[in-house]
C-alpha cells in the first residue's frame, strides 16, 4: 500500500486506515478473524498440538467414541476411527491440507487472473479481444466435470487439485481486474505516468495494481471458501487428496461407511470444513461492505436513519 | 435482435469446439488411455492390440479428425465398462439428473423468493439479520456433509424418507433439498438487496402514497422489476448445478443420473464414458447459456446488444 497518495478515488486508500478500527467495531468479522488466526496456528503448529500420530492405527482401540460418551475415554477426546486413529489428530492435520490448498490456489489463479486482467485492459486492442474470449468461452465451460476429467486422466494429488482448481478459478480475477483497469485507464495519473515514460509493466503493477487491492481482496477470500469447500468435495468423492495424507474432505469419506454405527466421524470433520468456510464468508462479507464505497454509504445512512 | 442470438449462437459453438479440443487433448496426448484403460498386467501384445482397436495407433491428426466427425453425429463408441454404446448409458441416464436438478432449483427459487422479501422489507431488522446470517450458514456447509446429516436425520433417525437410491416420488426429496440449500442461499442474499433496491425507488414511495396496499406493491410492481435477475441467476444456478454439484449430490444418494455415472466411470477408468458425459453436459450448458441470455434480453430490451 505504498502508492495509495498516487491513486485519488481509489476505494482502498480511504478505507485502509481505519480498517482495524473498523473490524474491532464488527463483532461477527471479528469472530471470523480470531477463528481463521486460531486455525491457522494450529495447522502450523499441528504436530506440536496434536495429541497422536494422525496415521498412527491402533486395532484394539478401534470406533472408540468422544470421551463425553459411554465408552469413551481421554486419550481420544473425540473417539477413533474404524481403522483407531485418532479423531482429533486427523482433524488438527487435515487443517494444513484445507489452508494450503486454499492459499495455494487463490494465489496460483489470482496471480494469473490479475496478469490477464491488466494486460487486457491496460494494452487493449486485439489483445484484450483475444483474453476477454478466452476468458469468456473458459467461463461458459462446464468447470467441475472437466475438472472431474483432467483428474481422472493425470490421476490426483494435492497438487492436480491445486492446478486444476485454479485452471477453473482465474477468470473471476481478471474480468473484476479488466473491468477496474478499464475505468482507470483514463483517469490523470494513470496517463500522467504513461507520458513520464513509465514502461506498460510499470504502470500496470505500480500504479493500477494498488488500486485494485480493495475489490481484489474480497474476491480472494470468497474465493478461498470456495476453494476450500471445492477440495473437500473431490477428496470426499477419492479425486483429490490421497491417503496417508489427511484431508477433512477424505475423512468424512472415510467417516460415511461407519456413519450409523459412529456418527463423530462424519460429524467433526464436516464442523471443521463448515466452520471455517463460515469464518472466511463472515470476513468476506464484512470485507465488502467496508471496502465498497457505494455499501458502506449505505449502511451508514440505514444506521442514521431510524427504522421505520 | 437477430443479430444477437447469431452472436451468441456463434459463441457457444467456440465453447462446445473448445471442449471438443480440450477432451481430446486430456484423453489422448496428456493421458495414456491405453495404459488408464488396460489392468497393470496387460502384456505388449494386448497392449497393442487395444490401440489398434482404439485406433490409437494412427497419426494425431487423423485421430482428430476421425474423433470430430463421430462426436459431430453423437457417436461416442462403445462403453468399457458396460459393454454397451455409450450414447445408450446417457440416454438412460440423463433424465434422472434432469430431474433432480430442476425439482432443485425450483425448489431454491420457492424458498428463497418470500425469505428474501421479508429479509428485505426491514433491512438491518431482526429478520433480516436471521436471513442473512441462515444463508451465510447455508453458503458454508459442504454439500456432501448437508446430504449425509439429512440421511441422518430424516432417513435413519426419524424413518420419514429413504436414504437412497431412487423408485419413488419420495426418493427425490433429500437429493433435491441438498442441491436446493447452497443455491437457495445465494438467490436470497440477490432477492434480499434487489428487493431493497426497488422497495427504496421514487416508483413505490408514489404507489404507497397512492394508497396501494403493501401486498400488492410487493407483489405486483416491486418483485415483477426484480425478476430479470433473479431469473439469471436462478438459471445460472441450474447450469452450476448440472455443470458439477449434481454429481456430489448423485454420489452421496446414489442418485441414478449422469453425475453418478461420471464418478463410476472414474472409478472403472471407462474414459470413453466419462469423455461422451462431460461433451454433453457441455452442450446442454451452452444450450441454457443461450436461452438465458435471449430471455433476459427479452425481458429488458435495455441490455446492450453486444454486451458479453
Amino acid at each position: 500500500m505504498t502508492s495509495v497518495e498516487t491513486s485519488p478515488g481509489a476505494t482502498a486508500g480511504q478505507t485502509t486506515p481505519g480498517l482495524w478500527a473498523d473490524l474491532r467495531g464488527d463483532g461477527t468479522a471479528m469472530t471470523g478473524v480470531v477463528f481463521l488466526v486460531l486455525l491457522l496456528l494450529v495447522a502450523i503448529f499441528a504436530p506440536l498440538i496434536a495429541p497422536h500420530d494422525p496415521e498412527a492405527q491402533n486395532i484394539i482401540a478401534r470406533l472408540k467414541p468422544p470421551a463425553w460418551m459411554d465408552r469413551g475415554d481421554w486419550a481420544h477426546v473425540l473417539g477413533t476411527d474404524h481403522l483407531g486413529r485418532d479423531v482429533l489428530s486427523r482433524l488438527i492435520h487435515g487443517s494444513r491440507i484445507s489452508l494450503i490448498v486454499g492459499a495455494a490456489t487463490v494465489a496460483l489463479a489470482g496471480g494469473f487472473g490479475v496478469l490477464m486482467g491488466l494486460t487486457a485492459g491496460y494494452v487493449g486492442g486485439r489483445t484484450d479481444n483475444w483474453i476477454s474470449a478466452v476468458i469468456d468461452t473458459q467461463v461458459a465451460f462446464p468447470g467441475l466435470l472437466l475438472a472431474l476429467m483432467i483428474l481422472a486422466v493425470v490421476g490426483p494429488s494435492t497438487m492436480t487439485v491445486i492446478v486444476v482448481l485454479a485452471l477453473n478459478g482465474w477468470m473471476v480475477y481478471a474480468r473484476v481486474t479488466r473491468g477496474v483497469v478499464l475505468s482507470l485507464k483514463h483517469t490523470a495519473f494513470v496517463e500522467a505516468a504513461g507520458l513520464l515514460g513509465c514502461s506498460t509493466w510499470r504502470v500496470m503493477l505500480r500504479h493500477l495494481l494498488p488500486n485494485l487491492s480493495a475489490p481484489l481482496l474480497t474476491l480472494a477470500t470468497l474465493e478461498f471458501a470456495r476453494i476450500v469447500l471445492a477440495e473437500a468435495a473431490l477428496s470426499f468423492l477419492g479425486l483429490g487428496v490421497q491417503p496417508p495424507a489427511t484431508s477433512w474432505g477424505l475423512d468424512v469419506a472415510q467417516g460415511k461407511e461407519y456413519m450409523f454405527r459412529a456418527w463423530w466421524l462424519v460429524t467433526f470433520p464436516g464442523l471443521a470444513i463448515a466452520l471455517t468456510v463460515l469464518a472466511i464468508n463472515l470476513i468476506a462479507t464484512w470485507l465488502r461492505v467496508t471496502s465498497d464505497p457505494l455499501e458502506r454509504e449505505k449502511r451508514f445512512a440505514r444506521r442514521a436513519r431510524p427504522a421505520r | 435482435m437477430g443479430r444477437y442470438i447469431l452472436a451468441k449462437l456463434w459463441q457457444g459453438v467456440i465453447v462446445v469446439l473448445s471442449v471438443v479440443v480440450v477432451v481430446f487433448i486430456l484423453t489422448r496426448l496428456v493421458g495414456d488411455p491405453v495404459r488408464v484403460m488396460l489392468p497393470l498386467e496387460a502384456t505388449q501384445e494386448q497392449r497393442d492390440q487395444f490401440e489398434a482397436q482404439l485406433g490409437l495407433d494412427r497419426p494425431i491428426g487423423v485421430q482428430f479428425v476421425d474423433y470430430v466427425s463421430d462426436v459431430a453425429v453423437l457417436d461416442f463408441g462403445e462403453s468399457l465398462w458396460q459393454r454397451r454404446p455409450v450414447m445408450e448409458i446417457i440416454v438412460e441416464r440423463a433424465p434422472a439428473t434432469l430431474l433432480l436438478t430442476f425439482a432443485a432449483i425450483g425448489l431454491a427459487v420457492a424458498l428463497a423468493v418470500p425469505l428474501g422479501v421479508v429479509a428485505a422489507l426491514r433491512p438491518e431488522g431482526v429478520v433480516d439479520r436471521i436471513v442473512v446470517l441462515i444463508s451465510l450458514i447455508g453458503l458454508s456447509i459442504p454439500q456432501f456433509w448437508l446430504g449425509l446429516l439429512f440421511i441422518v436425520f430424516f432417513a435413519l433417525t426419524l424413518g420419514w424418507l429413504p436414504t437412497s437410491g431412487s423408485g419413488t416420488p419420495a426418493h427425490i426429496i433429500l437429493p433435491a433439498l441438498t442441491l436446493a440449500i447452497p443455491a437457495m442461499t445465494r438467490l436470497v442474499m440477490v432477492v434480499r438487496s434487489t428487493m431493497i433496491d426497488e422497495l427504496n425507488a421514487q416508483y413505490v414511495r408514489v404507489l404507497r402514497v397512492k394508497g396501494l396496499s403493501p401486498w400488492r406493491v410487493i407483489a405486483v410492481h416491486a418483485l415483477k422489476n426484480s425478476a430479470v435477475p433473479i431469473v439469471t441467476l436462478a438459471g445460472w444456478e441450474l447450469i452450476r448445478a448440472l455443470s458439477g454439484y449434481t454429481v456430489v449430490v448423485e454420489s452421496v444418494f446414489a442418485w441414478p443420473g449422469l453425475g453418478l455415472t461420471a464418478i463410476q466411470a472414474i472409478e472403472r477408468q471407462d474414459l470413453i464414458l466419462l469423455q461422451a458425459i462431460v461433451f454433453l453436459t457441455a452442450i446442454m450448458v451452452v444450450a441454457l447459456n443461450l436461452l438465458l441470455d435471449i430471455l433476459a434480453k427479452a425481458f429488458d430490451p435495455r441490455i446492450d446488444l453486444r454486451a458479453s
